[in-house]
């Protein structure tokens, strides 16, 4: 491998990093190496690009935004031809510019022959190949159904293929404790198996037909494909946010991010925050952190974090300092973000004046829910297809939710077909366990069994659906009371090995395991779980001990670090403290000093709350500004078509998938009530495709 | 009950409805648009593809689509307000013998009429057209003077500027009851509310019909669907907009149009062989892949254009494919300007100015025995020689 590696991930604690040959390229005349079989924007990021071009209006630089093929930022002119750069791949000796006007068609093309467009008829197609696609396409194959999948990715796995932690939920359910990532590779060798499923990878539906048909764009050919049952797995986008500089390169989604650095490998931030405190948001800082990039910090508005509380802790015990109560109120830069400012909120969610910081930063990553994608969904309800939806598609829940559901919604259509098929009651309560989302904090118990040597320590305090610990504990003394995974799992034994089998399996980094205690000399050890780059931790190295919120409890040295194969890439670590602390310490860290400034708090800027000016961006495809949709609301327009018209909103590439919700928003603020809102009406195409395609294109005369 | 009260209720806020209630308000008319639709051109104005053509054969057609070829190019010097107006022309590329012989027959009408036009040479329409194909390409006409606008825009501004010239817009509204006493129309009844009016112009466009049906007129007005899309903007390189009149050898298409608008979009259409009788506007599988070998045949290099978005609108049919505007006898107050035959774009304005005059001044303001063409009571059996549509 040679050329730019600075921004290529070298390591990762748990990703293997491929070494794929060197693609040569240039961008803008300028020669760059991309990866073979990587997306163009990939192979800029990695050559430190990040800005694309220039909106044709007003020159505004253009970055990444959904990585996922959804709005189109990231359009370049590849060999002259425009084209989304987060989907398409680099090619030696390929000539990309950065685009910054329309595009000149090339004139003196030759006329080509055309070869008409194939079409199939298929008993099920399942649009999405993530989690629920993959588990009703095995459903539907363990039936022998036939089946046509497919996904407009590479790879089978949807946005499990990006998450490097453990998942929850149960084992048997939905692979509970394996990591997102080897669950795809779980679930795409089980359809394999099935003679009757037949996978079309890199393939997007771009829109269902009145005459209920389903345009599937395939590599470079169109297919009409009429299935007798439609299955919409096709996942969720990211919801946007409306802030001063929310349009600035480095501004993106916190799915975009999982995929630079957990599919390409690149490390696209030195340091970066993130807004919103879910599991999206939360997960982000988490897989950062594994890819050694500081996150400075998280901002929720709500005064907790809507995620799981183990996953917001196992970051703060990392030091991620965690802003609830907190919004952004912009972000600034010349070519790209540069500062973020966060302020204190009131009860209605209005910044509080005197409370801005502002923070130096490279990236700022929105994570502030999902939204369903449903337009094909909608589309062919209205067209009288038989159609499901499963996953996110139906309902946004976590990932362990979408695997167990799609297995209902495959048997669901096998019924829709006719056959005779059971869907057992108790997958509907398990499904809907899955869907919970995280309950009430309770207090843990704060006693410890006194006269043990080894025993674990839970902070698992918050209901969720999750109980792998209590399946791998060898002595089977770790219970859930009552008969439902949501609860809180309790050490109920007298004897524990001190195996460690607990602290490997839990997906929230949330069991440590007391192993020795001298309360002569005043010392314990704990075994700890560890999932970041060791760095220079070992043997003999002294480590910061905190608490189950991330405070300092005092110091500890390491006495072992063990690394065992069936712990799939969690590395054990065994920890002496002072004997006081061995129930209060939850995890560690490399001491502070070894860190860099870990607040990373430039000077609070000493901004009034708004600033004269502040106009956010709300559609980015054709750069309409919050003010002008305001004065469009305020002048009585309630029918988004009317905006379409007037404002040009939603008329651009993206066809209104970012800002439609932004602008409901903005409706609710204006008091007006969504029921007299007119949405805009959805017609094909979701995605842009190139004429030439529809007309099947077989050659050219010479 | 106090009835609101206006001197004439326009049905329907599409693309007649809009420049009548402008031209009325304008001449101190008190205009009331009701509009089922919760904005303005919700119905089939916004499936437009925004030709503005006074390249007709019909005398009528010409003499009303030059009013509004004149309306629409100056509409943002005189009302300040940008309606996306591209000049441009209309060009017919020709490839054979018999359409070549049509058009040429066309041409003394249309320079008797008041249309610039003449007929190219292949190497001129080669540089009118760039990137056509130019095999058996044996010339084609060309109207410099027409043009295109953006149906958005349009309807959007016409809205905005009857407003501000004191006509009021209802909305969300859909008709349910005209009431005509004494052979002269007194109430506009909607499912919302009641109306006083002194009359009544039916422009609802493909909902003529039933609009008419309420005072028991049959409006012969039957609605076919057309398929239509639109692409990504590429770098403007096409002035005209193109008529290709050539059947397509798809058997689907008995010819097609497009052009490129003022944001560097291409945006096409092709007339249906076969007419999809009827209201559906829902789009199907078959128009991508039929309109795209059409548009790449005659030019190649539109095989990378990225397509947008497709829709479908309805054309408003009569059975002599000529619209009907005028009174109606023996309802005095009663108005068509209906069944524009999916020309309402670019005939709007120009019926609407007639009408406007002929409701105020009692007569069109284009000569009376062309106007008479267009009238409710002619002969819809006869055989008309419309040759260009």
């Amino acid at each position: 491998m040679s050329g730019n590696t600075e921004f290529r991930l070298r390591s990762h604690p748990i990703l293997t990093i491929e070494d794929r040959p060197a693609v040569n390229f240039a961008f803008d005349g300028q020669p760059v190496q991309g990866r073979a079989g990587e997306m163009i924007t990939t192979s800029l990021f990695a050559n430190g690009i990040r800005i694309f071009g220039h909106h044709e209006s007003d020159g505004a630089p253009q970055g990444i935004f959904c990585v996922n093929g959804q709005c189109s930022q990231c359009m370049v002119i590849a060999d002259g031809m425009p084209v989304k750069g987060c989907m398409t791949p680099v090619a030696e000796g390929m000539d990309v510019r950065s685009c910054n006007a329309a595009p000149e068609l090339p004139l003196d093309e030759p006329r080509p022959k055309f070869s008409g467009t194939k079409t199939r008829t298929v008993d099920v197609l399942i649009v999405g190949g993530g989690p629920s696609g993959l588990t009703a396409a095995d459903e539907l194959g363990a039936l022998g159904i036939g089946t046509l999948l497919i996904d407009d990715k590479a790879r089978l796995g949807g946005k499990l293929t990006l998450q490097t932690h453990n998942f929850f939920g149960s084992i048997e359910d939905c692979y509970a404790g394996m990591r997102g990532m080897d669950i795809a590779e779980v679930l795409a060798a089980d359809i394999r198996k099935h003679e009757s499923v037949e996978t079309w990878l890199s393939a997007a539906a771009v829109g269902v037909y009145a005459d209920k048909k389903v345009g599937i764009l395939r590599g470079d050919e169109y297919i009409l494909v009429e299935p007798k049952v439609l299955i919409v797995a096709a996942g969720a986008r990211e919801k946007s946010l409306a802030f001063p500089g929310c349009d600035l390169p480095g501004v993106y989604g916190a799915g975009a991010f999982q995929t630079l650095v957990n599919r390409d490998f690149i490390k696209p931030t030195d340091r970066l925050f993130i807004v919103g405190g879910g599991n999206v948001g939360l997960i982000a800082a988490y897989h950062a952190l594994q890819a050694g990039i500081e996150v400075v910090g998280l901002v929720e508005a709500l005064p907790s974090v809507g995620g799981y509380k183990v996953h917001q802790d196992k970051i703060k015990r990392l030091g991620v300092p965690i802003w609830t109560s907190h919004t952004v109120l912009r972000a600034e830069g010349a070519d790209g973000v540069q500062r973020v400012t966060i302020a204190a909120v009131d009860e209605r969610f209005s910044p509080v004046a005197g409370t801005e910081r502002s923070f130096d930063i490279d990236t700022l990553l929105i994570a502030v829910g999902l939204n369903p994608i449903d337009e094909l969904l909608i589309t062919a309800e209205k067209y009288g297809m038989c159609t499901l939806a499963a996953g996110d598609s139906h309902e946004i829940a976590e990932a362990s939710a979408a695997i167990f559901s799609g297995r209902i919604i495959g048997r669901e259509a096998a019924k829709q077909l006719g056959h005779d098929v059971e869907i057992p009651d108790q997958w509907h309560q398990t499904a809907e366990v899955l869907r919970a989302k995280p309950g009430d904090t309770v207090a843990l118990p704060e006693a410890a069994p006194q006269d043990l040597d080894k025993f674990p320590v839970f902070r698992c305090d918050q209901e969720i659906p999750c109980n792998p610990c209590t399946e791998v504990c060898p002595v089977n003394q770790i219970k859930i009371p009552g008969d439902s995974m949501l609860g809180i799992p309790e050490f109920v034994g007298e004897q524990c090995t001190g195996c460690g089998k607990c602290v490997i399996i839990c997906p929230g980094l949330a069991i440590s395991v007391v192993v020795g205690s001298d309360p002569d000399r005043q010392t314990a050890n704990v075994m700890l779980p560890w999932e970041l780059p060791l760095g220079d931790l070992a043997k003999g190295v002294e480590v910061e001990t905190v608490d189950a919120d991330g405070d300092v409890v005092g110091r500890g040295t390491v006495t072992k670090i063990k690394l065992f194969k069936s712990a799939d890439r969690r590395h054990l670590f065994w920890i002496d403290v002072p004997y006081d602390d061995r129930l209060r310490v939850a995890a560690f860290r490399p001491m502070a000093g070894e860190r860099q400034d870990q607040q990373g708090m430039a000077e609070a800027a000493h901004y009034a709350v708004t600033l004269p000016g502040d106009d956010p961006i709300i559609c980015r495809c054709m750069r309409v500004r919050k003010s002008e949709i305001i004065a469009e609301i305020r002048a009585g327009v309630r029918d988004m078509n009317q905006l379409k018209a007037s404002i040009r909103t939603s008329m651009g590439s993206c066809g209104g998938k970012t800002c439609t919700d932004l602008i409901l928003r903005l409706f609710r603020e204006e008091g007006v009530d969504l029921a007299d809102v007119t949405l805009p009406t959805t017609r094909p195409l979701d995605t842009e495709v190139p004429l030439g395609i529809f007309a099947g294109i077989k050659e050219v005369d010479a | 009950m106090g009835m609101t009260t206006f001197d004439i209720a326009v049905i329907g806020a599409g693309s007649v409805g809009n420049p009548a209630a402008l031209f009325l308000a304008q001449r101190g008319v008190k205009v009331l648009v009701i509009d089922r639709c919760t904005a303005p051109g919700q119905g089939e104005n916004k499936a437009a593809i925004g030709g503005v053509r006074a390249t007709h054969s019909d005398p009528a057609k010409i003499s009303l689509c030059l009013q509004s070829v004149e309306h629409l190019s100056t509409f943002q010097e005189v009302y300040g307000r940008d309606v996306g107006w591209k000049p441009g022309g209309y060009c017919f590329p020709v490839f054979d013998d018999a359409i070549e012989r049509t058009l040429k027959s066309l041409l003394p009408t249309q320079h008797r009429f008041g249309l610039d036009i003449q007929w190219l040479g292949a190497a001129a329409i080669k540089e009118v057209v760039p990137g056509i194909n130019t095999e058996n390409l044996r010339g084609g006409t060309y109207s410099p003077g027409d043009g295109q606008v953006s149906p958005l825009m349009y309807a959007d501004a016409c809205w905005k500027e009857a407003v501000q010239h004191g006509a009021v817009y209802r909305f969300g509204e859909t008709v349910t009851g005209i009431t005509v006493k004494a052979g002269r129309v007194t109430t506009v009844t909607t499912d919302k509310s009641a109306y006083s009016v002194g009359a009544v112009l039916n422009a609802a466009g493909a909902g003529a019909r039933r609009i008419g049906a309420l005072t028991g007129l049959d409006i012969p007005v039957q609605p076919d669907s057309h398929e239509a899309g639109i692409s990504a903007p590429v770098k403007p390189f096409l002035d005209p907009l193109i008529v290709d009149l050539r059947p397509g050898p798809d058997g689907k298409t008995a010819n097609f149009y497009f052009g490129q608008n003022r944001e560097g979009q291409v945006i096409f259409c092709y007339t249906p062989r076969d007419l999809f009788i009827g209201e559906d506007r829902e789009s199907t599988s078959e128009f991508l892949p039929i309109i795209a070998q059409r548009l790449i045949d005659l030019i190649p290099a539109f095989r990378h254009l990225l397509i947008r978005r497709v829709w479908r609108g309805l054309y408003p049919m009569t059975p002599d494919g000529v619209a009907i505007v005028g009174g109606v006898d023996g309802i005095e107050g009663m108005y068509l300007g209906v069944g524009m035959c999916g020309q309402g774009l670019m005939l709007g304005p120009g019926v609407a100015d007639c009408l406007a005059s002929l409701i105020v001044d009692g007569r069109p303001s284009i000569e009376e025995s062309v106007f008479a063409d267009l009238s409710f009571k002619r002969d819809f059996s006869a055989a008309r020689i419309e040759s260009l549509k």
